[in-house]
């Protein structure tokens, strides 16, 4: 049987994609291994178990300063940063989105221009974000829309596009307004691609939001990370980034599920995504 | 699948080759690496190198010495504490929090110069530091700012309880000041300087209220020095060349300050400008002064303290006396038998002796 045609049955299947987690593991295990021989007290590559350690630390023994459990704090503010941004840029895309897909005079007048704006590498203009926004929650959640909101604005606005003319004209037949095409015909159509390309846009979103955190901050993932930077501590830095990576796949995931969920007609084809 | 996991191992063995053998190789070497940052005392390392003076002190020892500029002063202390370079310019801060308190048995070869004025509090339309209650702080957080921070407190009797520590990059601080939210800061020269000439801003504390705290010092692997004494004279020996040119007024002094100056962003009177508020110890007889002066300890005391305060010596650390500090005669301060600081003057000695 050619190597195409053979399926890997459910057990194999799982172990393979276990396989190259598993690698990684040890492979870190080891260097940390043979790097601690050396010197015991090495910060580069700490031991499992002395991450494990700090990971419990962090989580679940109050800081001696300020009392708080860190861990939760930094996420519970990362979380809500993150997740007004995304709100917004959410939001955004769908008022202007739509406008820009559904109105002929409003694309012509926005389109252009956004499509410039989207192409400004956001970092750039911080300095103009802190006189603006200053150094608080508002300059970070700004950063963050409008690192995603201008590329989803775009892509809504191709959504609605894509809409087959046909359906367009058979609403307007059937004598519908513009706010009725609008809430039954069109929302339908983009919210689901919406939520595809807000599960995409939160790659981004992270990496605003962190270096958002990085620049002036007292509190977040960001933060705590940027700041045990300064003496080393890889055994606080590498369960912090597995844990982001485990929020970032939850929410990921919990977006994908929500799709499914309500808008079973765009899962029909299966998802690559 | 046994296969598969003696293919994995071996793959992680591969990976981790790499990584587990950049610091075993101390003895028996010739070339050595040594790496600074951009700061007003450090600024020799380069001329060092662009001038040839190091070449001529490594050749006369038969050894490759070569100085490398990192642009990042923390990112430095970490390839150095890695393993991957010999030595390293920094702070007795953060020579004890990363590479001492990260267990790379550190010995602290040319006590460069102190601050003096070079790292300072500023407020913003307030006149004395008691008004800095309630304010929010934006510094480098757990840097030697936060020290001077921690230290100016005292004097009058607050606490950082008292405020909010923002973390803010170095790299932004200037931007930073000149958003309304920001009230006070504290940073270092360059950055101190510009943010001072602002007009609503006055400094209300700085490095020269303590004296001989924050010092600069060129740190090398105690190991690497152990097995190979001559990388540590060839660095002192090109050291003290360059220091004794560097502090005349001679045209070949003008013209190392005038190289360093323009390596660092400004110009020859900027240069001298953060001289002045830097306490260079141009003669090794100097340096070795106040490596053995009774303040020290004291100092290196107040800095455990600190860094033990903040959380910095690691969490097991019972005490701030985890990680011990070897002084010039011999004491130490905290656990001697985790001694991975030491303050050892023998090779300045040498300079100052003229026996290099």
């Amino acid at each position: 049987m050619r190597i195409i045609n053979r399926k890997p049955s459910r057990v194999t299947a799982t172990a393979l994609g276990l396989l190259p987690f598993v690698a990684t593991v040890a492979a870190y295990a080891v260097a940390s291994h043979y790097r601690r021989l050396d010197n015991p007290a090495d910060k580069l590559l700490p031991s499992l178990q002395s991450m494990g350690e700090a990971f419990w630390r962090m989580a679940a023994v109050p800081d001696r300063r300020s009392g708080d459990l860190l861990l939760w704090l930094d996420t519970f503010d990362s979380l809500w940063r993150l997740g007004t941004g995304m709100t917004i840029s959410t939001l955004l895309a769908l008022l202007i989105g739509i406008s820009i897909g559904f109105i002929p005079h409003i694309r012509s007048a926005l389109a252009p221009y956004l499509a410039t704006f989207s192409l400004i590498p956001p970092i750039t203009i911080l300095p103009i974000l802190f006189i603006v926004f200053g150094l608080g929650e508002m300059a970070k959640i700004a950063l963050i829309v409008i690192g995603t909101a201008p590329v989803m604005i775009r892509y809504t606005a191709q959504a609605v596009l894509d809409i087959p003319k046909e359906m367009i004209i058979k609403a307007e037949t059937l004598g519908a307004s513009v706010w009725q095409m609008v809430t039954r015909l069109v929302l339908p159509q983009v919210l689901p691609r919406l939520i595809s390309c807000l599960r995409l846009s939160l790659v981004p979103a992270w990496i605003f939001l962190i270096s958002a955190e990085a620049i002036a901050s007292t509190s977040g993932l960001g933060y705590r990370i940027f700041l045990v930077r300064r003496y080393l501590a890889m055994d606080v830095i590498l369960p912090y980034v597995v844990w982001i990576t485990l929020l970032a796949f939850l929410l990921d995931r919990a977006l994908l599920l929500l799709s499914r969920r309500a808008f079973r007609w765009h899962h029909l084809g299966g998802d690559a995504l | 699948m046994l296969k598969s996991i003696a293919k994995a191992s071996l793959l992680a063995a591969a990976l981790a080759l790499p990584l587990s053998f950049t610091s075993a190789q101390a003895e028996e070497k010739k070339d050595f690496k040594v790496c600074w940052s951009i700061y007003v005392g450090w600024m020799p390392w380069g001329y060092l190198q662009d001038s040839g003076i190091m070449k001529k002190w490594a050749d006369k020892y038969s050894i490759d010495v070569e100085i490398v500029q990192i642009n990042d002063y923390v990112e430095s202390i970490n390839q150095y504490t890695a393993g991957e370079y010999d030595g390293c310019s920094m702070t007795n801060m953060d020579g004890l929090s990363i590479p001492a308190g990260g267990g790379v048995d550190t010995t602290a070869l040319i006590v460069g110069d102190y601050s003096n004025g070079n790292d300072g509090i500023i407020l913003k339309d307030k006149t004395e530091l008691a008004d800095i209650k309630g304010q929010n702080v934006n510094l480098v957080e757990l840097s030697v700012s936060h020290y001077l921070l921690a230290r100016a407190l005292d004097t009058v009797d607050l606490s950082e309880k008292d405020l909010t520590v923002v973390n803010t990059s170095d790299a932004d601080m200037i931007a930073a000041y000149a958003t309304p939210d920001v009230t006070s800061v504290v940073t270092w020269n360059p950055l101190l300087s510009e943010i001072e000439a602002q007009p609503n801003a006055t400094k209300v504390f700085d490095s020269s209220g303590i004296p001989g705290e924050i010092i600069d010092i060129m740190m090398v692997n105690t190991e690497t020095l152990a097995d190979n004494p001559d990388f540590g004279k060839a660095l002192v020996g090109a050291w003290y060349e360059l220091m004794a040119v560097m502090s005349s007024d001679s045209d070949e002094g003008i013209a190392a300050r005038t190289a360093m100056a323009e390596a660092s962003g400004t110009d020859l009177a900027g240069y001298d400008a953060q001289l002045a508020t830097t306490k260079m110890f141009y003669t090794p007889a100097e340096a070795v002064a106040f490596t053995k002066s009774a303040e020290l300890p004291e100092t290196m005391k107040f800095v455990a303290e600190f860094l033990f305060d903040k959380g910095i010596l690691g969490e097991g650390a019972p005490s701030p006396e985890f990680v011990g500090v070897a002084f010039a005669d011999g004491s130490t301060y905290g656990d001697a038998n985790n001694v991975k600081l030491r303050f050892d003057p023998a090779f300045m000695q040498m300079a100052a002796d003229g026996s290099l």
